[in-house]
């Protein structure tokens, strides 16, 4: 294995861990507004190292670019997203937890 | 992969049994969404790329909004519960649906053996596309996909028919992000839409992904408060775009006719040119049948302040 | 280095299936949403690593059309749905809390 390989798979690697402690998050933080904080890293740094260590697998430009649009891509919907979510919980007298 | 195709398999039985019995209409349709999700990567395993690309563009995104937005429309009458039938006819539903898994079975099991992929791979030299799927969908049995576009036509014509369409209630929050969101991506939805459109050709792509991709650009925008230059006027631009699919079909079948050949029979040479144009067209009209279908009724003759009061 | 990646594709799908429970259990609409978002997400990556298993570079197009339309349902959800919802309780949760 040639030491691109090993340092893309290590990307890959560490980028797990964001899916699993998201997932823990979603079931174990206490409401809606935590629960934004737990997907927002799984969509931006677990993804983001998932793709950064594919690009490197693949040792393809085209392919590297296709996966960097990909991320960037779900970046823009995550990060609307949890602003659109948290704004209109906020709008809607959704109480944050702990206040 | 064993293990996966069990459980992926477990949790899409689970998910449509959510999607049709939970109480409270908006678990159903978040349970159909994932559906959708993992459905998408059911057809994966099943080595039909096509069929995934469709699914997603289609499974996940546009009917996941659709779905949403009639939801939103029904908030007046929405209650927790569904009324579900406190308990169902079990007499007649185990029987029925004994009778029709055997037909199923018997069906599946009277399928040609191997298939019909050596015939499409014989024809495919002459289809004008190395796709065998896109070969299949416009030039071997354009037919079917003639009358597909038709049955979006007459769906959109039905829902055009009942009345005008309702204003769009503007959202809760005014939000800076939403229509930074729509001017970025509508863009990026043309562009993938153009690249799907074009690699359907030789790869998964073709018209429906990339009808499917530009009409949820569209919806996007609206969400985002764009106003949409094409007006749903008598002679309007919507109506025509509408109905380009089914046209140019139309046309393309009765043309060959003219030159001699028979009904969707494409003379060789130009038939990589006639399913380019076909799948354009018929792209574009999937896009606006399901911006219609979204709107869920007759645009205005006039976009504009004037209308979002009425 | 394919079994490796099989097996993190398994985890993924072992965590969405885990993470249903969210949907199950709400108590918001917000909440629901959130871990459909969280699927989407996890549903890219397993396409991604999917593409590499499998050799199959169109699934990177069917990533994309995922990642592309991933804006799109939490966009319908905030502008349409949620705002429609009868605030029933008080507590701005959208009315679908368990009869």
């Amino acid at each position: 294995m040639s030491l691109a390989n090993a340092i893309g798979l290590l990307c890959v690697l560490l980028g797990m861990p964001f899916f699993f402690l998201g997932t823990l998050g979603l079931l174990r933080f206490p409401d809606a507004y935590t629960r934004l904080h737990a997907l927002a890293k799984t969509d931006n740094v677990g993804l983001g190292l998932v793709c950064l260590g594919l690009a490197i697998l693949s040792g393809s430009l085209a392919i590297g670019l296709k996966l960097f649009l990909i991320w960037v891509l779900m970046l823009i919907a995550s990060a609307t997203g949890a602003g659109l979510i948290g704004r209109t919980a906020l709008a809607r007298g959704m109480k944050p937890w702990g206040l | 992969m064993l293990v996966f195709d069990a459980l992926l398999a477990g949790a899409l039985i689970w998910l449509a049994w959510q999607a049709t019995h939970t109480p409270g209409l908006f678990r159903s349709v978040i349970s159909f969404i994932v559906f959708g999700l993992l459905m998408a990567l059911a057809w994966v395993r099943l080595e039909a790329p096509d069929i995934a690309l469709a699914e997603a563009a289609i499974g996940a995104g546009a009917t996941g909004a659709l779905l949403l937005s009639a939801l939103g429309r029904l908030a007046v009458t929405h209650e927790a519960g569904t009324p579900w039938q406190e308990r169902p006819d079990l007499y007649f539903w185990i029987p029925a649906g004994a009778a029709l898994l055997g037909l199923l079975t018997l069906a599946a099991w009277a399928l040609p053996t191997p298939g019909l992929g050596d015939d499409v791979r014989r024809v495919l030299p002459d289809s004008g596309v190395a796709n065998p799927v896109t070969a299949v969908l416009l030039n071997i049995r354009a037919f079917d996909t003639l009358l597909e576009i038709g049955v979006l036509l007459l769906a959109t014509i039905a829902i055009w028919s009942l009345g005008r369409m309702p204003m769009p209630s503007a959202p809760a929050v005014r939000s800076p992000a939403l229509t930074a969101l729509g001017r970025v991506l509508f863009p990026m939805f043309v562009l993938v839409s153009a690249y799907l459109l074009w690699r359907g050709s030789h790869a998964p792509g073709g018209a429906f992904p990339a009808g499917a991709v530009v009409g949820a650009g569209g919806i996007l925008s609206i969400l985002a408060g764009a106003q949409p230059w094409l007006t749903g006027g008598v002679r309007g631009p919507w109506r025509i775009l509408l109905s380009l699919g089914f046209a140019t079909m139309l046309a393309v079948a009765w043309g060959v006719m003219a030159l001699g050949q028979p009904f969707f029979a494409y003379p060789p040479g130009l038939a990589g040119l006639i399913v380019l144009v076909l799948e354009l067209a018929a792209g574009l009209s999937i896009a606006m049948s399901l911006v219609a279908l979204y709107l869920a009724g007759q645009p205005p003759d006039h976009w504009g302040p004037e209308a979002a009061r009425r | 280095m394919t079994e490796f990646l099989s097996i993190l594709v398994l985890l993924l799908l072992a965590n969405i299936v885990v993470g249903l429970a969210r949907v199950l259990r709400g108590p918001s609409a917000a909440d629901r949403m959130l871990a459909a978002e969280m699927f989407s997400t996890s549903a890219v990556v397993i396409l991604l690593l999917l593409a590499f298993i499998l050799d199959a570079p169109a699934l990177l197009d069917v990533a994309l059309v995922l990642a592309l339309l991933a804006a799109l349902a939490v966009v319908t959800f905030v502008g349409r749905a949620w705002s429609e919802l009868e605030i029933r309780d008080g507590d701005g949760t959208g009315g679908d809390r368990e009869p």
